[in-house]
């Protein structure tokens, strides 16, 4: 049923191009000369009609649903709804339209087999008359495109110009979701600094967010202080970009220029396939194979090393790294000009000093860029830390010892049961706010560093 | 004008800066040099003319083992500078290039500023012991340029912001700072506009007081204007090697006669 009108704006879309097409082929063959190729006219009708047809058949299915929805229960009979809560109320809903699937559990009420009757009739009905509106405002457009037809008008123009309109939507379609995103965190952190005070959870040492959600239960006081969770996170970052950006840029830099183009060729292609590995199976590798074996190595020097480590989660999270920061160095250092390189050889340079007096500094923003992409990752890693990093909120910048991230918290505070009243549950907005804030603000500092120190070739 | 330079080169022709005896490129399976013998005196401009293809800017960059750089090119052969075989186990061919420079068809200047860009050579080769000294090579390279007195007051700026000639005689100022004793220039002009051609010219006919040049060219009007020995090379094969006054009026080979009339190329 939902899928004929989309049939019919095809056939809309298909006819506009084609009647068009042939109006204009029989005015060029009329012997007048067209400003636009006929196939401008046709593709001017067609956009005509897909765009604005399509835009009204989505928008009216998006808000079909809870329209029926609310005709459905306001006109329920009077009193039925006394005394119930939103939650009761929504209850209600989802059996009536449970009923109306036919998936009918013990004996419903008469009204509610009423309600789910006339919830049916008026889905029925809404497919019904979208269909007609699909077909009325198709028609209405295609004999406007038509009686746009002439020898002189700019069905070029006009095709550019809705085709630069979709070009400027779908460019700023991650803007808008983006702030969509910043919103609604925002809005859940308004509500979480209602109840916690923004100070506490700034300036905080303490992460302890296991408070009662009832009464009766027992449970600890609860502090929101961040710091001990976002240092967590530093200190893993920092460990997995000391392994990851070191190896990463040597074997770019092997592989782009040291390298025989046989090895080459087959070494890629497995670095490449690291970054296909499921970040769970890195997870796995960190907490069987790395943590006991960075114990041991830390108990035969007699140092003292947590079960979980954030040198463990770390190092196996810089090794996921590896290939980010290789490939991006690599097609960085690929795109440098051949005459770059012919010049810097042509004055008796090494290929070791031409790497690191030209090559490098011209492909740095492309490294940083790889680098940033990293870190990104970094920060947002949530399985392997989930696995190897641990639970416990510790200020400590020891790598030996188990320490927990903002990642982390985020999953553990909303697994499980969770109302959205309470500050355990808004904690985890406040936070992903936070991990926002602080990549946003790595982001700019790392491109003024490229913008200051980048050396442009052309 | 002429028969000053006539008797300024018949004092130079003694001196063999480079010989070259049977050699041959292969650029996978393709024979791209054909067994070229040739003797270039110092402190003369040589240029090499022939139409497209024909292996003349291959024959250059043998000169300086560029070719080294490239995987699938084998040269064969004796090339000789001062009497030392540059293709011998013992020659570093990092050092090579700095004794025998280069200069690019397209201007490459390093995305660095002018300065940089004069003391990258000086620098790697470790040619000055302080700073002082760095700044009077970069200051005698760019007036050897000849274009000190246009970038003398922004040598901070980048060099890729110089215009096409300037960019030109900036990279062969920056080829100058190293102190070589052989010029190679691959086309130098073919990406400038006449007048830059004329002052990159004029350049090419200072700098042979003091270096073997030997410039590759498309332009027979060029290689008449700045060159005292001509090479014409055709198909991979060195056709016919003699005084530039002689190769224009008097040809022996009707390859080159063909050539330099417009018949073939």
């Amino acid at each position: 049923m939902t899928a004929l009108p989309f049939l019919l704006l095809i056939l809309a879309v298909v006819a506009g191009y084609v009647v068009n097409r042939r109006a204009a082929r029989l005015i060029r063959d009329g012997g007048n000369r067209l400003h636009s190729m006929t196939s401008y006219h046709g593709i001017f009708s067609a956009l005509l009609i897909l765009v604005p047809v399509l835009t009204f058949t989505l928008l009216w299915l998006v808000f079909q649903g809870p329209i029926i929805d609310r005709i459905t229960m306001a006109s329920l009979p009077e009193g039925v709804l006394d005394g119930l809560d939103s939650g009761g109320v929504q209850l209600v809903l989802a059996e009536i339209k449970s009923v109306s699937r036919g998936q009918v559990f013990g004996t419903p009420e008469d009204w509610k087999i009423a309600a789910a009757d006339r919830f049916v009739m008026l889905h029925d009905r809404a497919d019904w008359w979208l269909v007609v509106a699909v077909c009325i405002l198709s028609l209405g457009l295609l004999a406007f495109a038509r009686s746009r037809v002439a020898a002189d008008f700019r069905a070029r123009q006009g095709v550019e110009g809705i085709v630069s309109g979709l070009m400027i939507f779908c460019s700023t379609v991650a803007i808008f979701t983006t702030v969509g995103i910043i919103v609604s965190l925002s809005y859940e952190t308004m509500r979480f600094f209602d109840r916690v005070p923004v100070a506490d959870f700034l300036f905080g040492l303490n992460w302890e967010p296991q408070i009662p959600l009832r009464e009766d239960q027992i449970a600890a006081e609860g502090a929101f202080g961040w710091l001990p969770v976002i240092l967590g996170t530093i200190v893993i970052t920092v460990v997995a970009l000391i392994v990851a950006v070191p190896v990463g840029l040597f074997s770019a830099i092997y592989l782009n220029e040291f390298a025989p183009k046989r090895l080459r060729s087959v070494v890629k292609p497995v670095l490449e396939i690291l970054a296909g590995v499921p970040t769970v199976v890195y997870g796995f590798f960190a907490i069987l194979v790395v943590a006991p074996a960075i114990r041991n190595f830390g108990q035969s020097l007699g140092l003292d090393v947590a079960p979980n480590t954030a040198l463990a989660a770390g190092g196996v999270m810089g090794i996921m790294l590896i290939p980010f920061i290789s490939s991006f160095a690599d097609d960085a250092l690929s795109a440098v000009p051949q005459a770059m390189r012919d010049g810097a050889l042509g004055l008796g340079s090494t290929r070791g000093e031409m790497m690191t007096t030209v090559l490098f500094p011209a492909a740095l923003p492309g490294i940083v860029g790889g680098v940033l992409l990293a870190v990104s990752r970094a920060i947002g890693e949530t399985m392997i830390v989930v696995m190897a990093a641990g639970l416990m909120a510790k200020m400590t910048i020891n790598p030996l010892d188990s320490v927990t991230t903002v990642t982390v918290q985020i999953v553990t505070l909303l697994i499980g049961d969770t109302s959205f009243d309470n500050p355990k549950t808004l904690a985890a907005f406040a936070l992903g706010m936070m991990l926002f804030l602080v990549t946003l603000i790595i982001n700019i500092f790392a491109l003024r560093i490229v913008r200051k120190y980048r050396e442009a070739y052309d | 004008m002429n028969d000053m330079r006539k008797i300024e080169r018949d004092a130079n022709m003694t001196d063999t800066k480079i010989t070259a005896r049977g050699v041959n490129v292969y650029y996978g399976d393709t024979h791209a040099i054909k067994d070229v013998n040739i003797e270039i005196t110092d402190k003369t401009v040589t240029a090499f003319i022939g139409p497209s293809g024909c292996g003349k800017s291959t024959f250059l960059r043998c000169l300086n083992r560029m070719n080294d750089t490239i995987d699938i090119c084998r040269v064969t052969g004796e090339i000789r500078i001062d009497d030392q075989d540059i293709n011998h186990k013992s020659v570093d061919p990092v050092q090579l290039r700095a004794q025998v420079g280069m200069v690019f068809q397209k201007p490459n200047p390093f995305p660095k500023s002018i300065y940089d860009n004069i003391a990258y050579g000086p620098r790697i080769h470790g040619l000055a012991k302080s700073k002082v000294e760095l700044d009077e090579i970069v200051e005698k390279s760019l007036r050897r340029g000849a274009i000190w007195d246009e970038v003398k007051d922004r040598l901070d700026e980048p060099g890729t912001g110089l215009s096409g000639g300037q960019q030109q005689r900036l990279c062969i100022a920056r080829a100058i700072a190293t102190e070589p004793e052989v010029l190679l220039m691959d086309e130098p002009c073919s990406a400038l506009d006449p007048i830059a051609t004329a002052q990159v010219e004029e350049l090419i006919d200072e700098l042979h007081r003091d270096y073997s040049v030997v410039i590759v060219t498309h332009s027979m009007q060029q290689a008449a204007r700045v060159s005292q020995k001509t090479a014409f090379f055709h198909l991979g094969n060195l056709v016919e090697f003699n005084d530039t006054s002689e190769i224009f009026t008097n040809p022996t080979d009707t390859r080159t006669e063909s050539y330099i009339t417009g018949r073939i190329g």
